[in-house]
């Protein structure tokens, strides 16, 4: 492919891969994310390709990243017509091609209701998807991540076309602001302004990142969308580094994950080889590298000045200075750190505008939120849906309510550093704000549903021993305090928890909340923070000497 | 080299005249003021560790908590050196410390002064707080790197390395001085003990090693508590 | 593997102080631990104190300064795994191997290790074993996985 030098040469190459493709041809999109594969649904894709060999060029076979319904994998969605398939095993492919050279449907693989035995063929007819608003995710199933073609082909690299083209780094960054678009790590701060700061740093030298790491445990939906569609992500990252006058970039993400870590540095050749990525890019002067950093298993790594310092090469402590990275970053420059999902939000905001992007989520939030639903949840996967939809949308008509027919005792939100809210709160609305006054933050977007059976002594005991094992280890506070967080609450499992347990538990909250060096000190409280407000008697009831649970 | 800009801020009441690029703490010092601090070294970059030097400090109309080690010294700014949260904050972080080294005499003194109680969390009697200032001062001020930190969260460690102590460690020993709990010295023995016994590196000429003005801990009668 | 693929990578940084994670990120991957000469030769090679590389080495869960079994058995603890019983799929693989979290057999047969989250949550609790998904584990079906693995 010879490099491509201006936007008209890549929308004439747009054309090109779209004249060659026919419609009507049917197309099987076997899913290959991180829960499909668990399933081996590597062998029915094998057994996809192995089929639709035999019938030369009547069907197209693609592999592609995480569907969304995880629950139900390994799963398979042919076109035309969107059909899905769930738990599809190698056996049932021959029926499936059949079935679908006919223009026919295999009945006993699609959708039924558990309830009441209703089909649902289409995936706008199957209840997990049809109340999403799946303007992130839903191009997974039409794209190989392995090709850039696919992404091309989806109107991919339109957007950077747009900003270099028609725009001036300052229209873009405007246009971002105006979006309100805000960090969907955690933070939910402007992105806008967060971009303005780095750009109006003194400094020339810029840096902007992709926070890939995706620590919060029960969160995967940044895994899935770039495992599944890391061009999105990386045409957002320069569309934000011409915005802020970058000249080069990192992406940072997890090393256990050898298919996330294939598809990207696939991703990132290409991006080079096709002149979207290096010196001049599409002709229009900017210039633009890329390069590829690997968290070393830690979750403080993800902390935004651990992180840089990791990338540095030195170990990933958070920094002790009262400064930003986004003016003081990677070796002291100025550095822009968003998380897979705000990057993946940028195209679209360029291609369609502020405007469009208002008009979708709440007062404060805007845009859609991707969602990792998992838990004690009927339906888990990757969900994405508007801002500001109640939670009851998300957890019974997405996610079909409670496994086992039990009763919803909690919802936690934000992983280890998130917080968990009663069953009552059910219709608040999905919403950074909203959800913080709440005590249970966003966080990323880890979504669990907890039963009736559900110990919330032993989940803050949980959440806190995965937080020591994870803490750099340099200030006090969070160290320390951690540490004899999960001696208290140890004790209060095993039904030793003494007088004065309580109070302990409520200073250390305090001082490891406002003390500690970086976030993951201050938020270590949190969830603890939450059952109390909650739960409290639960807790009380442990030390005096009742039960668990209930 | 720009002329130094004179920068006035108020710590505890008082009006302070500090130079821009200091931090809180050394406007603090050069003025009297005593902020406790375990991790602080003069000869060392700042470490923003141990957070006993945290302060209350005012800017345009918001309070917040900083360690005053690493904040800057900012025009108009208030800082408060005690208030009612910052010694709560540092007798909870002394009880904490004080689970690892309860005997040390630098943390009995602040547990005095903050009213902390030795025995209100679960022992660990690791003796290390961990402050890091031998690990530092190995690196940044001798340059020699034979003590390093291990491991992470609540298992980080300070560990020697036998391969440099055993010929660097002999006629150094500044580390086992700064240490506010003695744990280096300790630390260091059992390395040699362990790794290199006999082996250390003498000098050639005196036969002797200059003494070390090393500290001696007492040991300290156990208080009865409530 | 061979003493000069490690040399090789060492080469391929020397004189490269920032790379060092990178260094002992390729190290780890084709050698599975780190052994103490070879961080040796790192810090000498990189420009990097020795109590660096061994601070880097240790902080990180991903690198091993003990040598690893043939097989890494990997037991998720994610919050969704742990809601699905993933303690039950720990007990049954440290009562079928004899292993702890961390460790090694003396046979070199298996290295145990939990740690979370590694984003299947769907179809936890999982098994994991060399990389490959065990979704949907139940304590039962542990031994049938592990006696494919010699």
């Amino acid at each position: 492919m010879p490099k491509l030098q201006s936007a008209a040469e890549l929308e004439k190459y747009r054309a090109e891969i779209l004249a060659r493709r026919d419609p009507a041809k049917p197309c099987i999109a076997v899913c290959v994310g991180a829960a499909c594969d668990g399933m081996d649904s590597a062998a029915v894709a094998a057994a996809f390709v192995a089929e639709g060999g035999k019938l030369g060029d009547k069907i197209e076979v693609r592999t592609t990243g995480c569907h969304g319904y995880c629950e139900k994998g390994p799963n398979v969605v042919v076109t035309p017509g969107d059909i899905c398939y769930f738990e599809v095993q190698p056996t049932d492919v021959p029926e499936i091609i059949a079935a679908t050279l006919k223009g026919e449907v295999v009945e006993r693989l699609v959708y039924k209701d558990p309830n009441t035995g209703a089909k649902a063929v289409h995936m706008n007819e199957v209840p997990f998807y049809k109340h999403q608003t799946r303007l992130l995710i839903g191009d997974n199933p039409k794209i190989d991540p392995m090709r850039i073609d696919d992404y091309l082909a989806v109107g991919g690299y339109a957007a950077l076309v747009k900003a270099l083209t028609e725009m001036t780094p300052e229209q873009v960054l405007d246009e971002v602001k105006k979006a309100n678009l805000r960090g969907r790590g955690g933070g939910g701060f402007p992105a806008g302004s967060k971009w303005e700061t780095t750009r109006n740093a003194p400094e020339k030298t810029k840096y902007v990142i992709v926070n890939g790491h995706e620590g919060e445990s029960a969160a995967f939906m940044d895994r899935a969308m770039l495992t599944g569609n890391p061009h999105k992500i990386l045409e957002g990252l320069i569309i934000g580094a011409y915005a802020i006058g970058a000249q080069k970039g990192f992406m940072y993400t997890r090393h256990d994950m050898p298919l996330l870590e294939k598809h990207v540095r696939n991703a990132l050749a290409q991006a080079k080889e096709y002149g979207l990525l290096g010196q001049n890019i599409l002709g229009s002067g900017f210039d633009f590298e890329c390069e590829l950093h690997f968290d070393v298993g830690i979750f403080v790594s993800g902390e935004s000045s651990a992180l840089m310092r990791s990338i540095e090469g030195n170990a990933p402590e958070p920094r002790p200075k009262y400064i930003r990275t986004s003016v003081n970053g990677i070796w002291d420059k100025p550095s822009n750190l968003n998380n897979v999902e705000t990057w993946a939000n940028v195209p679209q905001i360029i291609s369609k505008g502020a405007e469009w992007f208002t008009s979708i989520g709440s007062e404060k939030s805007k845009g859609t939120k991707l969602i990792s639903l998992s838990g004690n949840v009927v339906n888990s996967g990757v969900v994405e849906v508007p801002m500001g939809t109640p939670l009851r949308t998300l957890v019974f008509d997405i996610g079909g309510g409670v496994r086992d027919g039990k009763i919803l005792k909690a919802i936690h939100f934000g992983g280890a550093m998130g917080g968990s809210i009663p069953a009552d709160l059910i219709d608040s609305p999905l919403d950074f704000d909203g959800m913080s006054k709440l005590g249970a933050p966003i966080g990323a977007g880890g979504l669990l549903l907890m039963d009736e059976d559900t110990d919330m002594v032993e989940v803050a005991r949980y959440l806190m021993d995965f937080l020591v094992n994870e803490s750099c280890g340099k200030c006090v506070p969070c160290r320390e305090g951690m540490q004899q967080m999960l001696h208290l609450l140890t004790n209060i499992t095993r039904g030793e928890g003494k007088p004065g347990d309580l109070e302990r538990l409520e200073d250390l909250i305090e001082v490891t909340g406002v003390a500690s060096l970086c976030a993951l000190g201050k938020t270590s409280g949190d969830p603890l923070k939450s059952m109390f407000r909650y739960f409290k008697p639960e807790y009380e009831s442990r030390i005096s000497g009742g039960s668990a649970g209930k | 080299m720009s002329e130094m800009t004179e920068i006035v801020l108020t710590i505890d009441g008082q009006e302070i005249k500090a130079t821009a690029g200091m931090t809180v703490l050394q406007a603090a010092q050069k003025a009297g003021i005593y902020i406790p601090t375990l991790c602080h070294h003069e000869k060392l970059e700042a470490f923003g560790g141990c957070r006993l030097c945290m302060v209350e400090v005012e800017a345009r109309g918001w309070t917040s908590y900083v360690v005053s080690c690493v904040y800057p010294v900012a025009k108009d700014i208030v800082v408060r050196t005690r208030s009612a949260k910052v010694d709560k904050i540092r007798k909870v972080l002394v009880e904490e410390l004080m689970a690892h080294a309860p005997d040390a005499p630098e943390l009995i003194r602040l547990a005095e002064e903050y009213g902390a109680d030795r025995n209100r969390f679960e022992r660990d009697a690791s003796f290390c707080i961990v402050c890091g200032l031998c690990v530092r001062y190995c690196n940044e001020v001798k340059q020699k790197n034979a003590v390093g930190f291990i491991d992470n969260g609540a298992r980080r460690e300070i560990s020697f390395i036998p391969e440099v102590a055993k010929d660097e460690c002999w006629d150094c020993q500044e580390c086992f001085t700064i240490c506010p709990t003695s744990y280096a010295q300790a630390a260091y023995l059992l390395t040699e003990a362990l790794a290199f016994p006999g082996q250390r590196k003498v000098p050639i000429k005196t036969t002797q090693a200059p003494e070390p003005t090393r500290r001696v801990i007492p040991i300290m009668p156990v208080a009865a508590t409530t | 593997m061979s003493e000069q693929t490690i040399d090789g990578i060492i080469e391929k940084y020397r004189g490269q102080p920032n790379s060092l994670i990178h260094a002992l990120v390729e190290i780890q991957h084709e050698n599975h631990w780190l052994p103490r000469d070879v961080m040796h030769k790192v810090a000498a090679a990189l420009q990097v104190p020795f109590a660096q590389v061994m601070q880097i080495a240790s902080f990180y869960k991903a690198f091993s300064l003990t040598p690893k079994g043939r097989h890494e058995v990997h037991v998720c603890t994610g919050m969704t795994c742990h809601l699905r019983g993933a303690a039950k799929l720990r007990a049954k693989v440290e009562e079928l191997t004899g292993l702890k979290d961390g460790e090694t057999d003396a046979d070199s047969r298996f290295t145990y290790e939990t740690g979370a989250c590694l984003g299947s949550c769907s179809i936890g609790p999982e098994l994991i074993v060399d990389g490959k998904h065990y979704g949907r584990m139940t304590p039962e079906k542990i031994e049938d996985v592990l006696k494919q693995y010699e």
